[in-house]
């Protein structure tokens, strides 16, 4: 009977995580669906609480309190540029968790002296206990990078893939060990123990080897395949424990992050497989491109903010196309100025948001969002394309290959195939930029040496403010 | 175990029909949504944590349970502040 009231209340919770994720699918109803799974969150906590035997109340409220406690100062803390590395470091998280539920599972069985462990369930430790700790280090990993706590660039080392094999070697000679014991668990328990901490030792190590490999550029691609890890980290914790809600939950998550990951991927035209192998893209960026940037590609139209401010006030359609470097000079807010300005103005202005824009899916919208921009102003890049031939002007903010013509025929780029924004079809482009540093692919820009194309040198956030001034006086 | 491998493979259909849907505008309040629903470990941590008076199991079981509600409480809160401010501004 208990086990049954257990069960409706788990099927209630995933019943509202499906309804909750169901209404992400419009900004209009997504923060009502985002309550709906946290209140399907509390019906399953609730549930678990109130109904399982739970014999020390005062360690679950401490652990309660203490995470719900660094988990409510973070995200109130964090801003909405260092989103990503929010995100990869609460990954992290759940994958660490997933391991110690195995582990305790481990210890529970072996505490009571009596039960068993299936070979089936042998395997599914194991598997939680690796999903998770990938996800734990890989995690932290992409945290360190994405808050440049360690360097964006590829790193590798001698001997790296051979390691790698080894430490899988390791993780299946783990998971056998522990299968092989299994049977005689708990009576005998060392193959099972060790066997479990050969497996976790070996993924600890293989999620730092398996992101360090990958740059700068690839980090969306990697904090969605993560996410979609946590996920299946949780459903094998489902398997190991026969809980239906983590299962479904696991799965749920799973199947986002891998949709999220193919998103990416389609938009970089990379293969998964190309973007783990990894090396591609980091800050200092390739050696051929920095020749290229600086020689047989023609010169560079420099002009000044009067200048942009005049082009823009007196245009009739504007199309904004912001990448990460808006992110970093926290222009967002400046744009956001410039945008409600020109609209005074009459203008007709327009957001396009390429999907790897930024350092995570979706970045670039949520800090227009925090910059108060409308969100029917911003446009994916299938629906906007179009519409780059009848604009007057386009401007750039910090985005770079995104918007890199060499894309569409130049067969020897390392970005060629990849969908862009066509930003080159408007009658006149302007892009902000620091310098004629390549972007983050370390390939020299097609665009920013058309005769339609023009540089506006300087910090982003400083150059759009000037442009308001100007414009203002206008 | 067949019957949960049964589940788990519809539950990702059922994900992959949902969340195709999301339109890249949400798809980072999405991603730290999902991933504060993956912190449903919190209810393995709870079962684990809560089953027996052995200390290892239990010791370890809290540790799980203070990593999962960090990312449960986090998850779900950043998410809602992200998403407040996706607004439709009348004209």
């Amino acid at each position: 009977m208990k086990q049954a009231i257990i069960d409706l209340a788990y099927l209630v919770s995933a019943i509202l995580f499906i309804f909750g994720l169901k209404r992400l699918q419009s900004p209009a109803t997504a923060r009502h669906g985002n309550q709906l799974a946290a209140l399907g969150m509390f019906v399953a906590v609730a549930a678990t609480l109130f109904m399982q035997e739970i014999l020390t109340p005062a360690q679950m409220l401490l652990g309660v309190v203490v995470g719900g406690g660094i988990g409510a100062i973070m995200a109130r803390r964090v801003q909405m540029t260092g989103m990503p590395e929010l995100v990869a470091a609460f990954n992290g998280f759940g994958g660490i968790a997933s391991t110690l539920v195995a582990g305790a599972e481990i210890a529970h069985i072996l505490a009571i002296g009596s039960g068993s462990l299936g070979a089936v369930t042998a395997v599914t430790i194991a598997l939680s206990m690796l999903i998770g700790t990938v996800t734990f280090t890989g995690s932290f990993v992409a945290f360190g990078k994405l808050s440049e706590r360690i360097s964006g660039n590829p790193i590798s080392f001698p001997g790296m893939r051979p390691m790698t094999l080894l430490l899988v070697v390791a993780v299946l000679g783990g998971t056998t060990w522990m299968v092989m014991g299994a049977p005689d668990f708990p009576a005998v328990a060392d193959p099972v123990v060790i066997g479990a901490i050969v497996v976790a030792g070996a993924a600890l190590l293989l999620g730092v080897l398996l992101v360090i490999p990958i740059g700068g550029a690839d980090m969306p691609v990697v904090v969605a395949l993560l996410n979609s890890y946590s996920g299946l980290a949780a459903a094998a914790t489902g398997f190991v424990l026969d809980n239906t809600v983590l299962i479904v939950s696991g799965a749920l998550v799973g199947a986002s992050g891998l949709i999220l990951t193919n998103i990416m991927c389609v938009a970089m035209n990379r293969s998964l497989l190309n973007v783990l192998i990894g090396g591609f893209g980091g800050d200092s960026g390739a050696k051929s491109a920095s020749a290229g940037a600086g020689g047989d590609m023609g010169s560079v139209n420099s002009t000044t903010a009067d200048d942009v401010a005049i082009m823009l006030a007196y245009a009739s359609k504007v199309i904004f196309v912001p990448g990460y470097g808006m992110a970093v000079a926290q222009a967002q807010h400046a744009v956001r100025e410039l945008a409600d300005e020109l609209e005074k103005k009459g203008v007709d202005v327009k957001f396009a948001v390429h999907p790897v824009a930024g350092r995570m899916p979706g970045h670039m919208n949520v800090l227009l969002a925090e910059a108060n921009v409308s969100y029917d102003k911003l446009f994916e890049m299938d629906e906007i394309n179009g519409e780059f031939d009848t604009t007057d002007v386009a401007v750039v903010i910090g985005a770079n290959d995104v918007v890199n013509p060499a894309a569409r025929h130049d067969k020897s780029s390392p970005i060629y195939g990849m969908p862009i924004l066509n930003v080159d079809h408007a009658a006149t482009s302007i892009v902000l930029k620091r310098s004629m540093r390549p972007g983050y692919a370390g390939i020299a820009n097609e665009l920013f040496y058309n005769s339609n194309n023009q540089m506006l040198f300087g910090d982003a956030k400083e150059s759009i403010a000037k442009v308001v001034t100007e414009v203002k006086a206008l | 175990m067949i019957e949960n491998l049964i589940i788990f493979v519809l539950a990702s259909f059922i994900g992959r029909e949902v969340i195709s849907k999301v339109p890249q505008t949400l798809h980072t309040p999405l991603m730290s949504g999902s991933n504060a629903v993956s912190g449903i470990t919190i209810v393995g941590a709870l079962v684990v944590a809560g089953m027996v008076g052995d200390p290892w199991a239990m010791w370890i079981g809290v540790a799980a349970l203070i990593f999962a509600t960090i990312n449960v409480v986090g998850g779900f809160l950043v998410t809602d502040r992200m998403l407040q401010m996706f607004k439709k501004k009348e004209q």
